[in-house]
């Protein structure tokens, strides 16, 4: 463990293999909710918080429970389930302790279940941090910085396009273009600039 | 007979998952990068969809309501697994291509969206054939998709060279190249539909 696998990892996840411009996870919140800026934001936070939150659970599942027991093929089935029931938990606490907060999150939380990114995360970090069944040195600390950085990258792209879309509102656009086309497109052009960051690889 | 043709035929051209219900995005833009990749992620999803449809169909009258969501993930996700060991055992190579886009089957939107809105109301054989008919659709979209990538990408079609006149434009077999097309097809499919109705 050392801190410039730590930086690679922030820089990778954020800007090399952005989660959504670069692995495509995640698109379906990223074509809906990036019409405006604040309902972004707060997709955004939630998705940080699940992705981080559901790395931590995942990696410890797989660590001591699936691995231990011969058990590693079971690894979709259970961190779905996982994810899912974690989702659901924090809805619920969340609307009992601070209905303000749920007002703010509302939907956007229970629209993660269904969310590619959190799964996909929960899936790379056993790829990338487990060898020949065993866990890396560290791994457990990079799992979830892993989680952190890719929900960092996912709000950076978030908010670069809600920006972008809400000033296309005033502007006239061909009908057959407009929403869902015209924003694969934008995000065409703000992935060719993230590939940019390609030569930041070390 | 003539409605299980029916069921096959509405998910490949009218309920296309891809182009008109706009479902499971993800992997499409993710595997297009070849034609061998695409029909392999097509031939895994297709299964995946025929698998889960019909048994969420036998199963359909035993899920309580309220926790069939649940239930439906957890026969989704076991057919997934199913594919996966499948595909690492016979085809390591697909396997190593299509990477974590294999186990993110499971949470691609079209398939939990027929368990839900077809086969928990349908018949055994109708929801199998919606299944496949589904499947078929996705496969379709994505090998068209991944055609126009590779060929102008590399001007290659299932690895073949196809013509040695063009310079390849390397941006297509990059992720801006995916969302510029699935772009530009949403364009073609929106003025289709525009000029029918």
């Amino acid at each position: 463990m050392n801190a410039g696998q730590f930086l690679t990892i922030f820089i990778s996840s954020v800007f090399i293999y952005n989660v959504i411009l670069s692995r495509f996870l995640g698109l379906c919140p990223f074509m809906a909710i990036s019409k405006e800026t604040k309902p972004a934001l707060a997709m955004s936070l939630a998705v940080t918080f699940v992705i981080t939150a559901s790395s931590m659970i995942t990696w410890l599942i797989y660590r001591f429970l699936l691995l231990p027991f011969g058990l590693a093929y079971l690894r979709t089935v259970s961190f779905i389930l996982v994810i899912a029931a974690f989702v659901q938990f924090v809805e619920l606490v969340i609307r009992k302790v601070s209905p303000a907060l749920f007002r703010f999150f509302g939907i956007y939380l229970t629209l993660i279940t269904t969310n590619c990114a959190v799964l996909g995360v929960a899936v790379l970090n056993i790829d990338m941090f487990f060898a020949d069944g065993r866990a890396v040195a560290g791994s457990f600390y990079y799992s979830i910085f892993q989680g952190i950085c890719t929900g960092l990258g996912f709000s950076l792209a978030m908010l670069l396009m809600s920006g972008i879309r809400e000033r296309l509102d005033l502007c006239d656009v061909p009908k057959t273009v407009k929403e869902i086309p015209l924003a694969f497109i934008i995000a065409s052009i703000m992935s060719l600039s993230f590939l940019g960051f390609n030569g930041f690889k070390f | 007979m003539k409605k299980l043709f029916r069921e096959f035929f509405k998910g490949v051209i009218k309920e296309n998952p891809t182009f008109v219900l706009a479902l499971g995005l993800c992997p499409t833009l993710a595997v297009s990068t070849s034609v061998v990749n695409a029909v392999g992620m097509g031939a895994a999803a297709t299964f995946v969809l025929m698998g889960s449809n019909a048994m969420v169909a036998m199963i359909k009258n035993n899920i309580p309501a309220k926790i069939r969501i649940p239930c439906f993930i957890v026969v989704i996700a076991t057919f997934v697994t199913i594919v996966e060991m499948v595909l690492k055992a016979y085809t390591p190579g697909l396997n190593r291509a299509l990477g974590i886009y294999v186990p993110l089957i499971a949470v691609n939107c079209i398939v939990l969206g027929r368990a839900e809105a077809y086969a928990s109301k349908n018949t055994l054989m109708n929801s199998l054939f919606d299944g496949l008919g589904m499947g078929a659709g996705f496969t379709l979209a994505l090998t068209l998709i991944s055609s126009i990538r590779e060929y102008f990408g590399s001007g290659k079609i299932f690895g073949y060279a196809l013509s040695h006149k063009f310079e390849p434009v390397s941006i297509f077999g990059m992720p801006s190249g995916a969302l510029l097309v699935i772009g530009i097809l949403l364009i073609l499919f929106n003025r289709l539909k525009g000029r029918k109705s």
